[in-house]
Parts: C-alpha cells; structure tokens; sequence
C-alpha cells in the first residue's frame, strides 16, 4: 500500500476540517473549515489515482474539485455576507430562526 | 260494517292515518281540527261493532317480519270477541274524551299536538287488542306508553308535569323490561310468539319455564296497570290535561296489562305459581291503594288511587282465573271512571282548583255535572243496579271461591271504596261553596259526553251475560250472599263518610299527623323508593361515569393526545435551529450508515 500515508494524512486534514465545521461558532471559520475537507478529498483523489496507476484521471477530477471548491467558497461567503447584511449576526449560535 | 270485519287491521291504519293528517293540516283546519280527529276513535268503534257482529274465532292475518334464515316472526290481527269488545270500550271513551277535549282544551296552544296525540294514541292501542302475537303487542305497547309520556308531559314548560312524564315512562319501561325478557325466552323456548299457539305452549314449555316466561310477563302488566311494587307512577301522572287522564290512566291504557294477561290466560292456567302471583299483587294493591285514596285532598288524587285499587281488584279476579270477570269489571270502570275522571275535569274546569277543599256546593252550580258524577261514584262504589255492582259482585264472588283472604281483602278495599268517593262526593257536591272562583256549569260539548258516559255507568250492568257469552264462558248468576255483603259495606262506609264530612273538611286532615299523614303520602313510597333504588343507581351510574366514561374512554382518548405531544417535545429537542449540531448529526448518521453497508456487505 504505497498511498497509506497520504491517506492517512487526508483523513487526518478531513477529520480536522469536520471538527472545525462543527464546532467553530464564526461563519466564516466555518466556511474555512470546509474547504479544508474539500481539500482532503482532493487529495485522497490524486492519492487514490496515484496507487492505481491510473493518472490522469484522478488529476483532471481534482482540477474540477478546485475550481468547484472556489465557486463554492465565493457562493458561501456571499451568503455569509448577505446574511451578516440582513441580520447583522455572524455567528452560529445566533442564527436558530429554525428552532422546533 | 262487513268490509271492516274483514279487514280489522283498517282499524289500526286509519287512527293513523288521521293523526298525521291532524299534524299536517292541522294548522289549517284550526279548531275544526277535533272533528277530524274524532275519525280515529270512531274507526275503533265501527270495527270493534262490526267483529262483534262477525265470527269470533278470529280471522287472523298474518305477514312474516323480521325473516332470519328460516326463523321469522309472523304478525298479524286477530279480531276475536275479546278484541271486539275492547275496541268498542276504547273508541267510545276516546270519543267522548276527545268530545269533552273541545270544551276542555279550547284556549290551549297545543290544541293541534293534542289532538294529534290523542289520534296516535286511538291507533295503538287498536294495535294493542288487535294483535295477534306478542311482537306486534309489544309494539303497540311501547306506542301507547310513547303517547301517554306525551300527553302526562303535554304542558313540558311545567317542571312537574315534565318530571310526572319521565317517571311514568321510567317507572312502566321497569316492567317492559321484563316483559321484552319474557317474549324473548318465550320465543327461544318455543320458536313461536302468535297467541295461537299459546294454548300448547306450556306443555313444550314445562312447568318451571312457563312459571319463569308468565312472571315476567306479569312485570310488563304491572308496570302498565300501576300495581304494586310498580303503582307509584299514576298519581304523577295527573299532571296531564283531565281529559288525558280519563282515557289513558283510567279506562284505557292502564287496563292493558288487564287485557294482556287476560289474553295469556293458559300461560297463568298452568303456573299455579304465577297466578298465586297475580292474586297477591291484585289483592294487597286494591287494599293498599283504596286506604291511599281516602287521604287525598286533591280530587284528582283520589281518582288516581281508586284507579289503581280497582285495576288491583281486576288483577285478583285473573289470580283466580276468572279473566272473563275481570274484562267485565274492565268494561264497566272504563265507562264510569272516565265519568268520574271528565266530571272532575268539568269540576277544575269550572273552579279553577284541584283541590277538595276549594270545592263544595257544587251541586247547585253544575247541576249535570253533579249528578252524572253521582251515578258514576255509586257505581264505583257497588250500589245496585248499577254497572259498578254488577261487575264487582262477579269478580269478588270469583275472588273468595279461589281464595277467601283475598275475597275479604276485596271486601274490605270495597268498604274504603265507597268511604273515599262518598267523602269526595261529599266535600265537592255539597255543603257550602269555599272556593274563590265562580263556578258555572260547562258547555254541553263538555256535559255531553259526561251524559252518554253516565248511561253506561248505570246500564252497563245489564251487558254483563252478553259480555260473558262473547268471551266464551256461560254468565254466572248473582250471588246473593256476596252481593248483600258487599252491599252493605258499600253502605256503611259511604253513610259513615257522608256523617263525617257533613260539615266540609276535617280540620284535622290539613295538617295531617300519624296515620293519616301517613295515608296522605301513599306510605312513603315515593320517598322510599328514592332512597333505595333512585339513589343507588343515581351513585351507581355517576361512578360508571366517572370510571367508564371519564376514566377509560376519555382518558384513553386524552391520553394518546398527550402522548403524541410528549414525544413531539422530544423530538423538537433534536431540531434547536444550530446548523452545527445538524452537520454532526449528519456526519454521526453518514459514519453509522457506512458502517453498517460495510458490515453487511462483509
């Protein structure tokens, strides 16, 4: 298994990426934390094409994820910022309006 | 006449008739609309004379109803003598009532609904001596009970008059109840309800179930008859309009359970058990009833309770097998205590008051009125030659032949008899006027009927061979012994009755103490009977209500609610608006998820 530790090292940055989505209050931290996922997942893509000797593929997959990734990150922070605009509440905890 | 013999059941088709009639054009009619009304009671009539003209054996027809399978319940109508005769009294009481109606109800707004009612009432009880099994009987049964709780309750807005009308129908379903048990175990038993087939029926019955089937009949004949444990119900039921009372509680419907047990005659024949029954509860209610009655003070009171004592007097002559006496004596009370009933109706009609001691020197006011109740009150009483005499002398003949404790029980509620109605007599006819009012004598719309009624009172005697041969039995003679017995009685208590209030009311008996408060409030009865059973069911159904009703039903169906809304509050726990707890939840969900598809793909 020649891609174990690149592996390793992509749950590690998805596991710190989830920790941080769950549990940073500030939006934009938030939304940081996520492309820290998106981020692993690309790399476990080029990793995973890497040991199956299947390159190319693998490499044009992550090239979409990047650029979707910054797509999404513009449509998240754009939100983020209407949110703060209509709201004027950028944290987590502020914003229950969906309350049971 | 012939058509009408043939076809009986007409007798019952066109009473009802007449009486939606009366719903439907009774506005339009206005006051005309008695008139039509009367149609109903003279059906009765015209077919009650035309089956006494015909065959007597009884031409029945006879329509399956209520086919289960290859069970099926066969009704029909059978006219025979005792039919006839029947539907004789009752048409002529119902016409003269609903006469006398025209006069008595003439102000009041129900006029039409009374009417109506009294229509209604004609073609039940045709139903009634018309039937020809105990189904359709017990049918026409119910209806004239429906009737009588309408009319005792025909002036609803009076608080006693609605509370008159749910005791008696209360008080009459206690033995209905039996009586619907009985036909049901006599259907069972034998397959069959027609009275036809009566006659073999206590042979495939045997002894003890015959004793079991006639004894619950008896209930619905003593819930019907006001006898004794069930009596209570009647004096209530003055709250009706007078006229009301002389038909249903006096002539008519109370003698059904007469007629009814008259007409199961081989069910008591063959149940010493049962008549023995029947001749108690006859005797010690005509006893027990004639003593109430010589306490009252209201006039309608006394009629009341002598209804109930004489009704008792009828029970022992069947005790003692001798039904042929006791419609006899039927026949003869339906006639001159509907008199009685329509002279007291004339009487409040013409005082505005009920009571006895408002009345007095009537005689003179109301003439017609004061000597057609006289004729009624001596035949009540048993003085010869009139009708009362007659019919009385064969019943208690009959009664000490069987049973000498229970003739002279007889004897003595005779001696009261004529004690109570002398001292009515004597307290509203005579002596001096006391009342407020003034009295005049009623319209001839009103007297009419009180007329035709007294002729029978004092002829009706005469008719008692005739009757006897059309029920099928030989007419007895006069006993002599009895008949001077009974006689002199007769005399001593209304010359003692006369003596004592020959100076109007007894001071003494307004404010009544001991026996006499005793008398006056029927024994207790009504207060004993709402201590012992009103007041037990009343707690009993109150806990059912609370246990049952409250508890379990409503309790399930409140408790599911809650159920659901606690669960809810849980689960709202789970939705708190924070985004992130949501992404943990999923992110939980999609690990376990995974998990388990590799685990089960392993």
């Amino acid at each position: 298994m020649t891609g174990m530790p690149v592996t390793l090292l992509s749950a590690a940055l998805f596991g710190l990426g989830l920790y941080g989505t769950l549990t940073r209050r500030d939006l934009v931290a938030v939304l940081a934390c996520v492309e820290i996922m998106l981020g692993a997942a690309s790399l476990q893509l080029v990793a995973f094409a890497r040991a199956a000797n299947a390159l190319g593929n693998g490499e044009a997959l992550a090239l979409v994820l990047v650029v979707l990734a910054a797509a999404e990150a513009a449509v998240g922070l754009g939100l983020v910022l209407a949110t703060v605009k209509r709201t004027g509440k950028s944290r987590v905890e502020e914003l229950t309006e969906v309350s049971g | 006449m012939t058509a009408l013999a043939a076809q009986p059941w007409l007798a019952v088709a066109v009473p009802l008739a007449v009486a939606l009639l009366v719903v439907v054009a009774g506005r339009a009619l206005g006051a005309g609309v008695a008139w039509l009304a009367m149609v109903a009671p003279a059906s009765l009539l015209a077919t009650g004379i035309a089956l006494l003209g015909g065959p007597h054996s009884g031409n029945a027809l006879s329509i399956p109803w209520l086919v289960q399978g290859d069970t099926s319940i066969r009704v029909g109508v059978l006219g025979d003598g005792l039919a006839a005769l029947m539907l004789v009294v009752v048409g002529v009481v119902a016409l003269m009532v609903m006469m006398f109606s025209i006069g008595y109800m003439a102000d009041d707004p129900g006029y039409t609904r009374y009417f109506a009612l009294l229509a209604l009432f004609s073609a039940a009880m045709a139903g009634l001596v018309l039937a020809a099994d105990l189904v359709a009987l017990l049918v026409a049964w119910e209806l004239v009970g429906a009737c009588s709780y309408l009319l005792i309750g025909f002036w609803y807005r009076k608080p006693s008059a609605a509370a008159a009308a749910i005791k008696a129908f209360l008080v009459t379903h206690v033995g209905d109840a039996g009586m619907l048990l009985g036909i049901a175990l006599f259907f069972v038993a034998t397959g069959d309800v027609s009275l036809a087939g009566l006659r073999s029926a206590p042979a495939a019955l045997g002894t003890g179930l015959t004793t079991v089937v006639a004894l619950l009949l008896l209930l619905g004949a003593i819930g019907k008859s006001a006898q004794f444990p069930l009596h209570f119900w009647l004096p209530d039921a003055m709250e009706g309009p007078t006229p009301v009372s002389a038909l249903i509680h006096a002539a008519t419907m109370v003698a059904a359970g007469v007629f009814l047990i008259a007409r199961l005659e081989p069910l008591f024949q063959a149940s010493a058990t049962a008549s023995g029954v029947v001749l108690a509860v006859g005797a010690f209610t005509a006893l027990m009833a004639a003593t109430i009655a010589i306490a009252q003070s209201d006039i309608k009171k006394v009629l009341a309770y002598s209804t109930i004592s004489q009704l008792g007097f009828m029970f022992a002559a069947l005790g003692v097998g001798a039904w042929q006496a006791a419609i006899f004596h039927l026949v003869t009370h339906a006639s001159f205590k509907a008199l009685l009933f329509l002279g007291a109706g004339s009487v409040i009609h013409g005082t505005g008051s009920q009571e006895l001691s408002d009345m007095g020197g009537l005689a003179k006011k109301m003439p017609l009125t004061a000597v057609t109740w006289i004729a009624g009150a001596l035949a009540l009483a048993g003085i010869p030659p009139l009708a009362g005499f007659f019919s009385k002398d064969v019943v208690v003949a009959a009664v000490l032949r069987g049973s000498p404790l229970a003739g002279l029980t007889l004897l003595l509620a005779s001696l009261l008899t004529a004690f109570y109605i002398a001292r009515a007599t004597r307290l509203a006819f005579f002596g001096t006027y006391r009342g407020v009012a003034h009295p005049h004598e009623s319209r001839w719309m009103m007297t009419g009927p009180l007329t035709v009624l007294a002729v029978g009172a004092v002829f009706l005697g005469a008719a008692g061979p005739a009757i006897e041969r059309l029920l099928l039995t030989e007419p007895e003679p006069i006993e002599l012994g009895v008949a001077v017995v009974a006689v002199l009685l007769a005399v001593a208590g209304g010359v003692f009755a006369w003596w004592r209030y020959a100076g109007g009311p007894v001071p003494a008996e307004a404010a009544p103490v001991g026996l006499w408060a005793a008398l006056k409030g029927g024994y207790g009865y009504d207060g004993a009977i709402r201590r012992w059973v009103v007041r037990p069911v009343m707690a009993f159904a109150g806990g059912a209500y609370e246990l049952g009703d409250r508890a379990t039903v409503d309790g399930a169906a409140e408790g599911i609610g809650r159920l659901a809304r606690r669960l809810g509050g849980l689960l709202a726990l789970l939705q708190n608006g924070d985004a992130q707890w949501y992404a943990a939840l999923i992110g939980a969900a999609t690990v376990l998820l995974v998990a388990a598809a590799l685990w089960a793909g392993r």
